[in-house]
């Protein structure tokens, strides 16, 4: 972890390409396979990973938390919040959508909603996700994607009231 | 009647907070929640509030109990872990401290300590999940098996008025989802955007999972509201309340401000799905009753009125 607080990125890749960088990345059993002989090899891993960092670090400021968030957030890290809020955000957004720690930044939450709303997926947002496992910080989230060991991220509300708020 | 009894008599429920000292004394918070004992179900005990130092919440909230009122322990995810967290609410729990209120906190920056390390290893929403499992399922984040579970009343904190606007209800949502059984809003002073947020409440039926108290606050001067405005994150102060103030002498301030409070008292009460409201006074505790009195709501609380 730095030292300085995180710093809200807003994302180089537009959201309608994300979202059909979605469905193509889409874990199957070619992806397994190949998850599976890239974290066989030590060089080929290592490769693998500095390749995601690099990608992720351009386009999306990502941290490498190894427990990517993105297809849920509007491919707006919320690891760049200084609160590191996964779950929306906090009662202290400036009333012109700004960060209240970097004010000349947008709050990563109001980047996320306005990205997801445009391609109707607002509801995305509505998904809980659970608490991170720290012991993660610089894995590749794409092998873990493809391995299944992120479906446990997050999960929906079972007590909502069927249709609401659609 | 506890507060968790209030609120599922579904009588109107009025609570109010008390900040604890710069120092190593509960002599001030004894004092004032006796003064408040009458007058409000429960009182908040802040975490530090603002990212300043100040006696722990545990800490006040055991003297608001030893007073004689029943104390809601709030607790941030700014300056402790996971296991810190777990830990606080089984003491807390051990020592009759049942009402929890769980809130993100205020980043380090806007303290008296702006250098300090910021923790936010659980947000909210994570920390209500984990204080319910705990409570409910018997086991800690890890799995691991508590014995006696915690008892405890599950609040969280939210901003009707912040960006995202629209998704304001729907983080309230993931907050009852996640284990909240009562909220407390930021300062109410745009009444006709809190019913629009109060609308989508009540659309997605979170009013009937969860008790919605209001947060109404005293304005003692045109530079309480300066300073709220300018240096309390996330407080709106709409020029309409700024022109009230500024329209009667300074000296007549205070009371202007009792006067707008017990106005929006009665207003968001008459708001459908509104529980009761949450008194942010900290530090102008002496002016609850006035307020409570001119917004009309039946004040007698303690012994003969419970």
């Amino acid at each position: 972890m730095t030292a300085a607080s995180p710093v809200p990125a807003h994302p180089r890749l537009g959201v309608r390409v994300a979202y059909r960088l979605q469905q193509v990345l889409r874990p199957n059993g070619g992806y397994r396979w190949l998850s599976t002989r890239i974290e066989a090899s030590g060089p080929a891993r290592t490769l693998f990973t500095g390749t995601e960092r690099q990608t992720k670090t351009a386009l999306f400021g990502c941290r490498m938390c190894g427990q990517c968030a993105l297809p849920a957030t509007a491919y707006v890290c919320p690891m760049g919040c200084p609160k590191e809020l996964r779950n929306g955000p906090c009662g202290g957004v400036g009333a012109d959508g700004s960060c209240e720690v970097y004010p000349e930044r947008q709050c990563v939450w109001v980047d996320a909603y306005d990205r997801a709303a445009s391609q109707g997926r607002a509801a995305d947002l509505r998904l809980l996700h659970r608490p991170i496992d720290h012991g993660r910080w610089g894995q590749s989230s794409w092998l873990n994607y493809w391995q299944g060991r992120d479906e446990g991220l997050w999960t929906g509300d079972p007590g909502a009231r069927p249709g609401a708020g659609t | 009647m506890s507060l968790r009894e209030r609120l599922a008599s579904g009588s109107f429920a009025v609570t109010a907070e008390i900040s604890p000292p710069r120092g190593a004394s509960t002599q001030q918070i004894t004092a004032t929640a006796a003064a408040l004992r009458h007058w409000v179900d429960a009182v908040n005990v802040t975490d530090n509030q603002g990212s300043n130092v100040r006696l722990a919440s545990w800490a006040g909230s055991l003297a608001v109990l030893a007073a004689g009122l029943e104390p809601v322990m709030q607790m941030t995810c700014r300056d402790r872990n996971r296991i810190a967290l777990q830990s606080d609410l089984l003491g807390a729990s051990a020592l009759g401290i049942r009402n929890v209120l769980v809130m993100t906190g205020d980043h380090p920056k806007f303290g008296d300590h702006p250098g300090a390390r910021p923790v936010f290893d659980l947000d909210s929403v994570q920390l209500l999940w984990t204080l319910r499992t705990m409570r409910d399922q018997h086991v800690l984040l890890s799995g691991r098996k508590l014995d006696p579970a915690p008892d405890c009343f599950l609040g969280a904190v939210e901003n009707p008025f912040a960006p995202p606007v629209p998704f304001r209800a729907e983080r309230l949502g993931k907050k009852v989802a996640a284990g909240a059984q009562f909220v407390q809003t930021q300062f109410v002073f745009d009444v006709p955007a809190f019913a629009r947020w109060m609308a989508q409440v009540r659309d997605l039926g979170l009013h009937e999972r969860c008790a919605i108290l209001a947060g109404v606050g005293a304005v003692r001067s045109v530079r309480a509201l300066d300073y709220m405005r300018d240096h309390v994150p996330g407080v709106e102060v709409p020029d309409d309340v700024f022109r009230r103030l500024r329209a009667v002498p300074p000296d007549k301030n205070a009371a202007e401000g009792v006067k707008l409070a017990a106005e929006i008292i009665q207003q968001v009460a008459e708001i459908p799905g509104v529980a009761g409201v949450h008194m942010l006074v900290a530090g102008n505790e002496r002016a609850v009753p006035d307020i409570l009195d001119g917004a009309g709501i039946r004040t007698t609380r303690g012994a003969d009125g419970r």
